[in-house]
């Protein structure tokens, strides 16, 4: 049997003429089983109007340390009965098993912040990791804050060219990698890192390491004392340092401080309705904002334990990690949706997946069938969210206690003041207050999780506040009732199976290689990865256009950028279009690509002039 | 359908693989390794090099079995099965 959850798809009346396609998904409302725990939102309208930011800090005040994230996540609990409670049930990539406690998982921050500090690294100081999903990177986030540094998580995905960026733009100082990872990605790099002083690595199968210019975790982590107390932290220390890409530029470090935690702990309770006992599952790449958020801080918080899976994504692996672990929460993304649903209902019919409670999703906007699928198969519809990296937590959600909209990201958490919001010319803000009206999506500032700065990029952090709203460059609209659904980008950022692409990052690449003399890069539309990313170039003279060089050039990308970001379709064309003032149109590319009109092409350069 | 050996899916193996991922020298890749370690192969790619076999070889690969394409020794005994080479 599939999970037993009862629920209804319940035929309702919408708006057909607003919403389009849309009114084709029936709402799905649903009903509890009597022996799972109330929604921690029982009443949406309630919860909104009695929030207050001061109440919610005040919970969080008298710690004798000030507020630190490593504290609230496991200090918090050694003095109770969750001290001894699985915090981490890890499942390596070839079946095996690890489980860390709350007190375990402790001590063992407690020794790798005693390591930083035997290596002079600073509080503010950037410690990296690039790793996967193993348990040496929850030591490494949850120590490298409990010494006041500041964490940086990478994707291991990301090819020479994005880490050596990152790192340069953040300045690491610390990078905790492994083996492999140092030999493939980093050693070829080393030399132009210069603010790196200090390599420590995870060996392969954790085994010891003897690599000259390195640290080894096992001599140099696991042999420090473990005894270490926190020093008084401001909130408005900073934390975490997260990239993200824009359409143009370098990538951007969003920084968040430590009172961030606050957000974490309220929207794990909110969004993913995290109860003390549950078993939750976020299956987020721990170099993305959510494997950092609701992948790492939260749960703790929460006091709950959090399965760690290494492996990738495969069907039949993950619907036994579900069975076998009695998961009850599970935090995952369209992609993977996505992909679970090419695999069929079959697997789920063959097992218990009765634990499941709660479905969530978020990275990209999840589409409706997807989540009528999740319903019809587990009896669960998934709950779409909302959020981005520089928000830093959840804002806008379908919540447990509400009826879900398939494709809607659901009506912004308490204490979140969401709008729609036109921008004028003169850079002025008008908020659209009339329902299902595309615009802007902007957010009031205020909330503790949102970014405080741009690593070292003033400017670019001012241009996102305008008339007292953060603009987040998603469009969207609000339906009647307070939901909102997801349109589209304002800028030409790509989401390709998650992650956030800058194209100027992907055609800055491409430009190195020899025979590119231009290059364009946009999202194509993907049924499995929401976009991929496609690039069109054009030739230096003397190169012919053909197959073989198209190879030749996604090796070349895939080499210095990564499989996430390199582009999976390359186009030749005889020049790429651009504005007058010389920037690319990709709108334009995009828009022959999935043969729409072209618009107004009025401000393109006409061939042959130059 | 036409008999393949054992070298034919082997080779049709690694030149799909080589459209994959054509930065990678595929000619020191270990039979018994798992390309998504080895050659950044992520499960994007994995489904494009099944969707690629299924094109060429005829064989259509079910989710369940991704996992069982991920070696070129392992894809190459799947694919013997599913297609009673010789």
């Amino acid at each position: 049997m599939g999970a037993s959850g009862s629920g209804a798809i319940a035929a309702r009346g919408t708006n057909a003429a607003a919403f389009g396609g849309v009114a084709n998904h029936p709402r799905i409302s649903k009903t509890r089983r009597a022996d799972e725990p109330a929604p921690n939102v029982a009443d949406y309208d309630e919860a909104r109007s009695t929030f207050r930011w001061s109440d919610a800090r005040r919970a969080f005040e008298g710690r004798p340390f000030g507020l630190n994230i490593a504290y609230e996540a496991l200090d918090r609990h050694l003095d109770g009965p969750r001290a001894d409670h699985v915090a981490i049930r890890w499942l390596g990539k070839h079946g095996e098993r690890e489980e860390w406690t709350y007190r375990s998982l402790a001590r063992e921050t407690r020794r790798f912040a005693r390591a930083l500090e035997s290596l002079e690294i600073a509080p503010g100081d950037r410690v990296y990791a690039l790793l996967g999903r193993v348990p040496e990177l929850f030591v490494t986030a949850l120590g490298t804050l409990r010494h006041r540094a500041v964490l940086c998580p990478m994707f291991s995905a990301f090819g020479p060219d994005p880490i050596r960026a990152r790192m340069t733009i953040g300045q690491a100082r610390v990078l905790v990698t492994t083996e492999r990872l140092y030999a493939r990605k980093i050693a070829p790099i080393r030399s132009e890192l210069g603010s790196l002083e200090h390599v420590i690595l995870v060996g392969d199968d954790r085994a010891s390491t003897a690599v000259p210019g390195t640290h080894d975790w096992a001599t140099l982590v696991a042999s420090a004392p473990d005894e270490h107390a926190i020093a008084p932290t401001d909130p408005e220390t900073p934390a975490l340092l997260h990239f993200t890409s824009g359409t143009t530029g370098t990538p951007k470090g969003a920084l968040h401080v430590h009172e961030a935690v606050v957000m974490h702990h309220l929207t794990g309770g909110w969004a993913l309705d995290l109860h003390p006992d549950d078993v939750f599952w976020c299956t987020a790449d721990p170099g993305w904002v959510t494997g950092t958020s609701y992948g790492i801080i939260a749960p703790l918080t929460h006091g709950v334990t959090m399965i760690v899976d290494e492996g990738e994504l495969d069907a039949e692996r993950w619907y036994d990690t579900l069975a076998r672990e009695r998961v009850t929460v599970w935090y995952t993304a369209p992609t993977a949706i996505r992909m679970l649903m090419k695999a069929g209902a079959e697997p789920v019919r063959t097992r218990d997946l009765s634990s499941l409670r709660f479905l969530a999703s978020v990275g990209e906007p999840l589409n409706p069938d997807a989540v009528v699928w999740s319903q019809e198969v587990f009896g669960r519809p998934f709950h779409d969210n909302w959020w981005q990296t520089e928000t830093g937590g959840i804002m806008v959600a379908n919540l447990a206690s509400a009826e879900v909209r398939p494709g809607s990201m659901g009506r912004p958490l308490p204490g979140v003041e969401a709008g729609i919001v036109r921008r004028g010319d003169d850079g002025s803000i008008e908020e659209i207050v009339a329902p299902d009206i595309e615009g802007e999506l902007a957010l009031r500032p205020g909330w503790p999780s949102m970014f405080r700065a741009y690593w070292g990029q003033p400017d670019r952090y001012a241009k996102c506040f305008a008339d007292g709203w953060y603009l987040t460059g998603d469009l969207a609209r609000r339906d009647a009732d307070g939901y909102f659904w997801f349109v589209g980008r304002a800028d030409d950022v790509i989401k390709s199976a998650g992650h956030l692409v800058g194209p100027f990052e992907v055609e800055s690449a491409l430009l190195l290689h020899p025979a590119v003399a231009e290059a364009g890069v946009i999202g194509k539309p993907d049924p499995i990865a929401g976009e991929i990313i496609k690039a069109f170039v054009a030739l230096k003279p003397g190169f012919a256009a053909g197959d073989a060089l198209s190879l030749e050039i996604i090796g070349f990308a895939r080499k210095h950028l990564g499989p996430a970001v390199a582009p999976r379709e390359i186009a030749f064309v005889d020049s790429v279009p651009r504005t007058r003032s010389g920037k690319i149109m990709r709108r334009l590319l995009k828009a022959r690509e999935l043969g729409l009109p072209e618009g107004d092409t009025s401000t393109l350069e006409g061939p042959g002039s130059s | 359908m036409t008999a393949y050996s054992r070298d034919d899916l082997r080779a049709a193996y690694l030149a799909e693989l080589a459209r994959i991922a054509p930065e990678a020298d595929l000619s020191s890749l270990d039979p018994a390794a798992d390309v998504r370690e080895e050659l950044d192969i992520d499960s994007m790619d994995v489904l494009h090099l099944v969707t690629a076999l299924h094109a060429r070889l005829g064989v259509d690969v079910p989710e369940r079995d991704y996992v069982r394409v991920t070696t070129l020794d392992g894809a190459v005994a799947y694919l013997a099965t599913r297609l009673g080479a010789t």
